[in-house]
């Protein structure tokens, strides 16, 4: 029996250390972990390090390629689009919106996403039936489809772009939610909780959210990426941010009419985006394993 | 005499079971005519396999679930009377329960002292600090120290979280305790150190205990009286000692012979019951142990018996009642 | 020669927190028919050492022994290849929980016909009068109809005699039966317990019991090892450790039974076994031992004829210092 005092800190970092200790098993996870801290400081300061403004035009080198190619300059690093401005700064001031966009949706699909569905499990009978049978419904539309519809209703912007691919995300939420309260309303200290007198309210938020987090959170991981990739496409077709505003997607709707004379201007915003998502979501299967309640000792 | 803190007359409990929309709905007869009371400082057995009610008969008397039909009263409270808010928190603050998993128990992500602070957060006004003090004071009770406090449950033992959980039970201070298995899941040597923890309490805190088991050589040590149920219905009920040396009904007698015991000289002659433990949706007819008795004749399987009384304890057996054992 | 040889075994797990010995330096020797039970409490390693042994375990774990010999076979070094041909077949092990040791989404038949077809050879179906033979054997009614019956239609007693009829399909030399009947209610139990002991008898198999009921070994096992935080502390027969514990855990473990009680309160054993972090120095065990002295708290014990301990009980002349 452990005799010596603890303190509360410690047993954070010890939970920390374990967790980490399953992490970094995945050498791709901690990799894609590493890439990913590397976009969102390159998004935090974009200011500092992008070599120009990413509306600033040089009319003079318009599609000029990246500085190691014939032709390039070493002050524009990934060349120039149509009208002179200068990729790389672009790229880096794109990653805010891209993760700007990630977080938007993710934050709305999952809060609105476990509430409906912690209420749909707990409370069952025909509260449960509704809720899911809309859920359905959101789901058999594809989901790039149901977004350019809602955003031609609510119109175009990255605003209303997020919005609209929150809601065709949410019902893998509440899925999700429901899935494990119906697990976690069989649980000992749940009917504990209930005998000591326990609300509604409380016994959804205290006994049983706690205890759905895990796959909670991988999906949240997942549905970042693909709000990523969902944005940039819906950018891509014009209905989401609006030039010049430099996201990832418009850059290569803008360019598109260059691919074959001056490919880098798509191409690179489409690494971008390749890269990013790829991080996210080797990030999202090492979290996977490590929050897999098989390998824990709980 | 003075009154008993529990009383239990007839209680029934039925679950419907829908069957799709081409059956007609069945009974699942969880409960089937418990009758019993319990006095303060006292502790009732109450002894089954699988099916034979007794998680039923837990969830009746912390008031998760109500009867379907019978009497049952708490304290003297018509435990019919608890859907009033006022009326179910004092039934809360007078039957507690501790739960068999010690592992499922206890909320792997609250703290200890979160988790034992709990039914006063719930049902009292108590400052923060006042809620603390009565927490840790319970933690010292049970024989837990003050740095568990802020620890979370996966650091301890099965043996300390079943501490914790009885800590929960106890800071209401209620007058009944009902413990579910309290010590199947746990070690031997533990499982001593808890039972003797249990009865210190009880002396210590005056407490009746609904003690609910399938060990025999546990519940012959701790209980005072015993009822002994078989799919939902008593087959017999007793004081413990009684029962123990000289158990009437037959599956009584087939569950004590069948429990493994290390005093290896004894010769003992084992009853076999052969056959599985029937389902409580569609029990046999008549005595629903007829199928593996081996006293059973025909009679046995038109009608049902009832509880008589047999010198100092009860039993319901067809065979008991026509004098054939 | 005996059927099962193990020396010395000792397992390793790699966790988070640094490396835990899980099983320290323990002996089995077990003969043809004999029947032995493996005893300890949680965190004795009872299982994991069987489960060592069939190469069970999972990537964490490192095992070494001196040697693991089975039927003259060399389990240690062997390859995963080789071992297939022998589990299952020659050694089985049965697992505590019968409902979640069947897989649900097959029948009971599928899952037999497997293990046979796996370990002879030929179609699977070819093996269904065999099964149903099987399913006799162990006392399941019905058996034709109950080949097509799925795991989560049986009753806990019924899914661990499936169980235990897929794994004497093989007519194995070996089984090995760890915590067979805890999950289950007192009279199946009291079935489950003979029916393995009458296969046992009729087969001529060697039977493994691993268990904490220390009353479950009283009335199956004709030898008994008990394990105490991974080592092994005393290997007697029933009739001897029951009469006559030498090693203090083992007489603590027995008293501490409700049957053994003198008055209301139990003979508890204080304290709780060791974790991995609080490995005392010296004897494990001294901690809660009431005879433990300075040298069991200093020293670690050596095997004195099969007993760890510094002074086995009953035996003055090895008591040295005073109390």
């Amino acid at each position: 029996m452990n005799t010596e005092t603890t303190p509360a800190t410690s047993i954070r970092s010890q939970q920390w250390k374990e967790f980490w200790f399953y992490f970094s098993v995945s050498k791709t996870a901690v990799a894609g972990l590493i890439f990913l801290i590397l976009v969102i400081l390159m998004a935090i300061f974009a200011d500092v390090i992008s070599p120009h403004g990413p509306a600033e035009q040089f009319r003079e080198y318009a599609k000029l390629p990246p500085s190691w190619m014939e032709g390039g300059q070493a002050q524009f690093f990934l060349g120039t689009d149509y009208a002179g401005r200068d990729m790389w700064s672009r790229i880096i001031h794109g990653s805010r919106m891209s993760l700007l966009a990630g977080c938007v949706v993710v934050v709305l699909s999952l809060s609105i996403g476990v509430l409906l569905g912690l209420i749909a499990g707990y409370r069952g009978g025909w509260i449960e039936t509704f809720i899911m049978r809309v859920m359905d419904t959101i789901m058999a539309v594809p989901g790039l489809l149901l977004a350019l519809v809602l955003v031609a209703v609510l119109g175009p912007g990255l605003l209303n772009a997020m919005i609209a691919i929150a809601i065709t995300y949410t019902p893998s939420f509440v899925r999700l939610t429901r899935a494990s309260t119906l697990t976690e309303l069989n649980r000992d200290y749940v009917t504990a909780s209930r005998v000591a007198g326990a609300s509604p309210t409380r016994l959804m938020f205290v006994s049983i959210l706690p205890n759905c987090m895990a796959p909670i959170i991988v999906q949240g991981t997942l549905s970042f990426s693909t709000a990523i990739l969902d944005t940039a496409a819906l950018g891509f077709l014009g209905m989401g941010a609006q030039a010049p505003i430099p996201e990832w997607g418009t850059l290569i709707a803008e360019n598109r009419d260059l691919i074959l004379n001056a490919p880098w201007t798509v191409t690179f915003p489409g690494v971008a985006i390749l890269l990013a998502v790829l991080a996210i979501n080797l990030v999202g299967d090492g979290l996977r394993d490590a929050l897999d309640p098989k390998l824990k000792r709980s | 005499m003075s009154e008993p803190i529990i009383k239990a007359r007839n209680l029934h409990k039925y679950y419907e079971i829908k069957d799709g929309l081409l059956h007609a709905p069945q009974d699942l007869k969880a409960l089937s005519g418990v009758s019993f009371d319990l006095f303060e400082g006292q502790t009732l057995a109450v002894v089954g396999e699988s099916g034979c009610g007794k998680s039923t008969l837990a969830r009746l008397l912390t008031s998760i679930e109500s009867p379907t039909s019978g009497y049952l009263s708490v304290d003297g409270i018509d435990m019919a009377d608890s859907q009033d808010k006022l009326m179910s928190k004092k039934l809360r603050q007078t039957v507690q329960m501790v739960f068999q998993d010690p592992f499922g128990s206890l909320n792997p992500r609250q703290k200890v002292g979160d988790i034992i602070q709990e039914p006063l957060l719930i049902n009292t006004e108590l400052s923060a600090t006042e809620r603390r003090e009565k927490a840790l004071d319970i933690m010292r009770l049970v024989g837990l120290k003050e740095e568990h406090f802020h620890r979370y449950p996966h650091m301890f033992s099965g043996g300390q979280r079943q501490r914790i959980a009885i800590a929960r039970a106890l800071i209401l201070k209620p007058k009944v305790v009902v413990l579910d298995e309290p010590v199947s899941a746990l070690d031997v040597s533990i499982q001593a150190q808890v039972i003797n923890l249990l009865i210190e309490l009880q002396k210590e805190l005056g407490l009746a205990y609904v003690f609910i088991s399938h060990d025999l050589s546990v519940v012959r040590h701790i209980a005072d009286d015993i009822l002994v149920m078989y799919l939902g219905k008593p087959v017999e009920q007793g004081p413990s000692k009684v029962i123990f040396k000289t158990p009437k009904h037959p599956y009584t007698q087939a569950l004590l012979s069948a429990t493994p015991s290390t005093n290896v000289d004894k010769n003992k002659k084992r009853i076999k019951l052969t056959g599985e433990l029937p389902s409580p949706i569609e029990p046999p007819s008549g005595c629903t142990f007829n199928p593996r008795c081996q006293h059973a004749q025909k009679s046995c399987k038109t009608s049902e018996p009832v509880m008589e009384t047999y010198g100092k304890s009860q039993a319901a057996c067809l065979a008991l009642d026509e004098g054939r054992i | 020669m005996a059927l099962l040889e193990i020396k010395n075994l000792t397992v390793d797990f790699a966790t988070a927190t640094g490396s835990l010995r899980a099983v320290d330096g323990i002996n089995l020797t077990i003969d043809e028919g004999e029947i032995v039970a493996v005893v300890g409490e949680s965190g004795s390693g009872k299982s994991v050492g069987m489960l060592a042994m069939m190469g069970l375990l999972p990537w964490t774990s490192t095992v070494t022994a001196d040697h693991m010999i089975f039927d003259g076979q060399d389990l240690l070094n062997m390859s995963d290849k080789e071992r297939r041909k022998i589990i299952g077949k020659d050694i089985s092990m049965i697992f505590q929980e019968p409902m979640t040791s069947l897989n649900p989404c097959f029948t009971v038949g599928y899952q037999i016909t497997e293990v046979l077809a796996q370990h002879f050879g030929g179609k699977r179906r070819s093996y269904n009068n065999k099964a149903i033979e099987l399913l006799n054997q162990v006392g399941i009614p019905a058996a034709q109809s109950r080949l097509n019956s799925y795991p989560h239609q049986l009753s806990g007693g019924m899914c661990q005699r499936v169980m235990i009829a897929m794994m004497i399909a093989c007519q194995p030399k070996l089984l090995i039966a760890d915590e067979p009947t805890t999950a289950l209610d007192v009279t199946i139990q009291a079935q489950i317990l003979e029916l393995l002991i009458e296969l046992q008898k009729s087969q001529g198999m060697a039977l493994v019991l691993i268990t904490h009921d220390m009353a479950v070994v009283a009335e199956t096992a004709e030898r008994v090892v008990v394990l105490y935080a991974g080592q092994q502390v005393e290997q007697r027969t029933v009739k001897q450790l029951f009469k006559e514990p030498k090693h203090p855990y083992s007489e603590a473990l027995l008293n501490a039974l409700p049957e053994r009680a003198n008055d209301k309160l139990l003979n508890a054993i204080p304290g709780v076994v060791p974790g991995q972090m609080d490995r005392p120095q010296g004897c494990l065990f001294s901690p809660r031992c009431e005879y433990a002295t300075s040298i069991c708290k200093e020293k670690s014990p050596n095997l004195n004829d099969g007993i760890l301990c510094h002074f086995p009980l009953g035996e003055e002349s090895l008591k040295v210092e005073s109390q």
